[in-house]
């Protein structure tokens, strides 16, 4: 009997972690509006309302050649682990704490179509 | 012949004047809470788990105030309010693409409501009692110190980058986070240790980035918190 059981318990708790995991990631331009907008603006160009003061201005997104000298795992380490992890400013924070892996790639890809660029293109 | 209202039309309407009165000034802070603060205050928990959730925010979550807030300072601010957060609860919200760069959309943030001193008293006291997130904090965690307000700028700039999201004096800072130089008049110590620490812990969508501090970074900053609002106040 505890045999016909077994796999109804496991798919169950596949399903949880399946819903949980669902739930856990965000959209990536919901996560840049949060988190990136700040400091690189509503159109991504560097200009949010964070630059007045900045000793070190935030990255232009949508600047195809600047963005295409950086390769995705550069972007990915530079996201999770701040600008310091790329002998880039502090001013950039390190947002592994909030965004999963899967979160952050997914915020890589919606860098590449900010700048419609690709690594070493141009 | 002067017309009265017949007396018991004045009895009655004296009792009901009386009894309202009553009800006012017996209002209790938890009464005040429910019918004109729960509306955008969350008083019960959890913080956002969801950026939908952090977005829709109208207010600073209140259910841990007690661990939080300054009692002194929460009464009087409620009586008077001033802007703390440049930009609103959620930035994004609340700015649009200017000339230079995105500026803040002032018409659409609104004043805080003001509460008459006796309301105040009682809803920073019901306030106060409201103390989840114990756990997340030590007491005694902060230990007083001083910091000279250049190496404290310093940290707060150059070496942790702080400045980027926060203004050190109105007019100089970022401005996606609250003002900091109302912080030390405005938060416990042993909260901003905790918080500086580990801001999920408190608040796990929040855009404030856990920037990893050792625990001598933390006092020091701290210390620099408290300056910063002393010179504030001066
Ligand atoms: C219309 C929405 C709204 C209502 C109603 C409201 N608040 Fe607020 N409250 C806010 C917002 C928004 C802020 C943040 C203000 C800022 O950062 O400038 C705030 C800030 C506060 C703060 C300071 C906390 C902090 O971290 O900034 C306290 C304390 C507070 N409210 C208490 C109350 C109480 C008590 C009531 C009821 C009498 C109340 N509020 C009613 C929206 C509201
Ligand atoms: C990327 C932007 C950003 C950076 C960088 C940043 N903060 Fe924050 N900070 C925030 C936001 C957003 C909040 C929370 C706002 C809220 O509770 O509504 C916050 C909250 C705080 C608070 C609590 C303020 C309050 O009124 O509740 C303090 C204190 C603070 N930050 C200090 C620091 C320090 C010290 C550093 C550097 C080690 C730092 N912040 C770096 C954005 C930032």
């Amino acid at each position: 009997m505890s045999a016909y059981r077994f796999p109804g318990a496991f798919v169950c708790g596949a399903a949880l972690l399946w819903a949980m995991a669902v739930q856990a990631a965000e959209k990536p331009e919901d996560n840049y509006r949060t988190y990136c907008v700040q400091c690189h603006g509503l159109q991504g160009n560097g200009k949010g309302i964070n630059v007045r003061d900045m000793s070190v201005q935030p990255r232009d997104h949508t600047d195809a050649e600047a963005m295409a000298a950086r390769s995705d795992d550069d972007l990915f380490k530079v996201i999770k682990e701040g600008g310091v992890a790329i002998n880039k400013s502090v001013l950039m924070p390190a947002w592994g704490d909030v965004l999963n892996d899967e979160e952050i790639r997914g915020l890589v890809a919606h860098l590449r179509k900010l700048c419609q660029c690709t690594y070493g293109s141009k | 012949m002067k017309r009265r209202p017949n007396l018991t039309i004045r009895f009655v309407a004296g009792t009901a004047l009386f009894s309202v009165v009553l009800t006012c000034a017996a209002a209790d802070g938890e009464q005040l809470l429910a019918s004109r603060c729960a509306g955008c205050h969350n008083l019960t928990g959890p913080a956002p788990a969801t950026l939908q959730a952090l977005w829709d925010r109208k207010g600073p979550d209140l259910f841990y105030a007690g661990n939080k807030y300054k009692a002194l300072w929460m009464q009087q601010w409620l009586q008077k309010p001033t802007r703390i957060r440049p930009a609103g609860m959620f930035y994004a919200a609340h700015i649009k693409p200017g000339p230079k760069s995105d500026e803040i959309d002032d018409a659409t943030l609104d004043k805080h409501p003001a509460l008459s001193p006796e309301d105040a008293k009682a809803v920073t006291a019901v306030l106060m009692q409201r103390k989840s997130g114990s756990d997340f904090v030590t007491a005694g965690a902060y230990t007083p110190g001083t910091i000279s307000s250049s190496t404290g700028e310093m940290m707060f700039d150059k070496f942790r980058g702080c400045l980027a999201c926060h203004e050190i004096e109105p007019g100089f800072g970022g401005l996606s986070g609250p003002e900091v130089y109302t912080a030390g008049a405005r938060l416990q110590e042993d909260y901003l240790i905790s918080y500086l620490r580990n801001p999920q812990a408190w608040d796990p969508k929040t855009f404030m980035p856990n920037k990893h501090l050792s625990d001598t970074d933390l006092q020091k900053l701290v210390h620099y918190l408290r300056l910063l609002s002393e010179e504030s106040e001066r």
